[in-house]
């Protein structure tokens, strides 16, 4: 556990939690490792893990009728991935694969959905941090939609 | 009385000096390299600036200068074929001749770099005109400390210059991170915005330099996400490209704001263009 909370301790994310405030959440997640080329989870399946990134790339895919899977983003280390646990349905949008070997912080997504309802001034905490991700990343995935890079004539 | 013609032709910064084609590299499916066999001995650039490329018959278009400073051998053109001039210019051969003025417009300031950390942002065909600040940093290496080239690209296809940056990620001296807006799973690399490669480079936020070039609006999120990293508006230096037809400042249609951007540009710092750009009408 007290290996956990350095862990955590230093992580941007947490910054500007109280130590409690992190000791509570540390209560729910547990180190992990993937080998490359696993498959974290898929699109349609539940949703009940959260992960925080401390080694290695994962990529998030699409499958498409047309043009196959396409890598949509990828993410490394300091990025979270898997909020569907959420809001309903609580399934995965798309695939998730490991690029490299990856080790992470998975967090158990209702068991954290708990905690912020125990204690509503972790849960903003929490939700505010986890906004800030979702709205930066909504951009950028903006900007990728409008394919700035093609030519237009 | 008799009026005696010079023999000599009048230079005049308006008249295209026919420069003959060296070679002709074709870098992606609409995008080539031509290397061009300078005006005269005394040919220089500064990186950043750009000539105004005629091709004879058909039109003249501005474009920047992609080489390196150090080699006034040669003028190293990166063209990309998206209009009728620029389709003329691509399709020539060595040997051809093409109309060339300049070079014209500002710098990308590098000496304000020295002792700095340097970064180098670049989106698409924007590697063309910040290749030459690479090499101009890598020839100096020693004037400046952490160097970070992040490149973003439509797709792993896309990507400019890719041996060359290959051969500048084989280098201990230079950070180099790409990302690619889409791809297939045989892409190993980073997959989303350019912006998100800011985060994942060390610089001092303080002191760094930042040269930014690419689609406007790429641009503009990278220079918020540089903001937010530390990075003031006067150390932000942006290239920015409007409708550039004189070179000189007489024209007016590259006017943006109080600026004409083929000569007070298209390297500007934020800092100048507060208030003047990043605005809907202009």
């Amino acid at each position: 556990m007290s290996e956990l909370f350095e862990v955590l301790v230093g992580q941007p994310f947490f910054k500007g939690m109280t130590d409690e405030q992190i000791r509570t959440i540390a209560e729910t997640a547990r180190l992990v490792s993937f080998d490359e080329g696993s498959v974290i989870f898929v699109e349609g399946g539940p949703a009940r893990m959260s992960y925080l990134i401390l080694e290695g790339d994962i990529a998030l895919t699409l499958r498409t009728q047309e043009h196959g899977s396409k890598i949509i983003q990828t993410l490394h280390r300091g990025d979270f991935l898997g909020w569907s646990w959420m809001y309903p349905p609580y399934r995965w949008n798309f695939d998730s694969s490991c690029q490299s070997d990856v080790k992470a912080i998975q967090f158990d997504g209702p068991a954290l959905k708990k905690i912020a309802l125990a204690d509503p001034q972790l849960g903003y905490e929490m939700m505010r941090r986890f906004t800030e991700i979702i709205v930066t990343r909504m951009q950028a995935l903006r900007i990728q939609l409008l394919d700035v890079y093609s030519t237009f004539r | 009385m008799s009026i005696q013609l010079s023999a000599e032709p009048i230079a005049h910064v308006m008249s295209p000096v026919p420069c003959r084609i060296l070679s002709v590299e074709q870098e992606l499916e609409d995008t080539y390299t031509l290397e061009v066999e300078p005006p005269g001995s005394d040919w220089g650039f500064l990186p950043g600036q750009y000539t105004m490329l005629y091709a004879f018959g058909i039109g003249e278009v501005p474009i920047s200068i992609s080489g390196d400073p150090a080699d006034t051998t040669k003028i190293v053109q990166t063209i990309r074929a998206v209009g009728a001039v620029t389709d003329a210019l691509v399709g020539l051969k060595p040997g051809d001749f093409v109309g060339v003025r300049g070079p014209f417009g500002t710098s990308w300031d590098t000496k304000a770099a020295e002792g700095r950390d340097v970064l180098i942002v670049a989106g698409g065909v924007g590697l063309a005109p910040l290749r030459p600040v690479i090499y101009d940093v890598l020839n100096n290496r020693d004037r400046y400390e952490n160097v970070t080239l992040m490149y973003g690209a439509r797709s792993p296809g896309d990507l400019l210059f890719a041996s060359q940056i290959h051969e500048w990620r084989g280098r201990f001296d230079i950070e180099v991170l790409i990302t690619v807006d889409q791809a297939d799973q045989n892409w190993r690399g980073p997959v989303g915005v350019v912006t998100s490669l800011v985060g994942r480079s060390s610089y001092d936020g303080d002191t760094a330099v930042a040269f930014v070039c690419g689609p406007e609006v790429m641009m503009r999120f990278t220079i918020q996400t540089l903001e937010r990293g530390g990075i003031t508006d006067d150390r932000l230096y942006v290239s920015m490209e409007r409708n550039m037809k004189c070179g000189i400042g007489l024209c007016g249609h590259c006017q943006l704001g109080k600026f004409f951007l083929c000569k007070d540009g298209p390297v500007m710092t934020c800092a100048q263009m507060a208030g003047s750009c990043w605005i809907r009408e202009v």
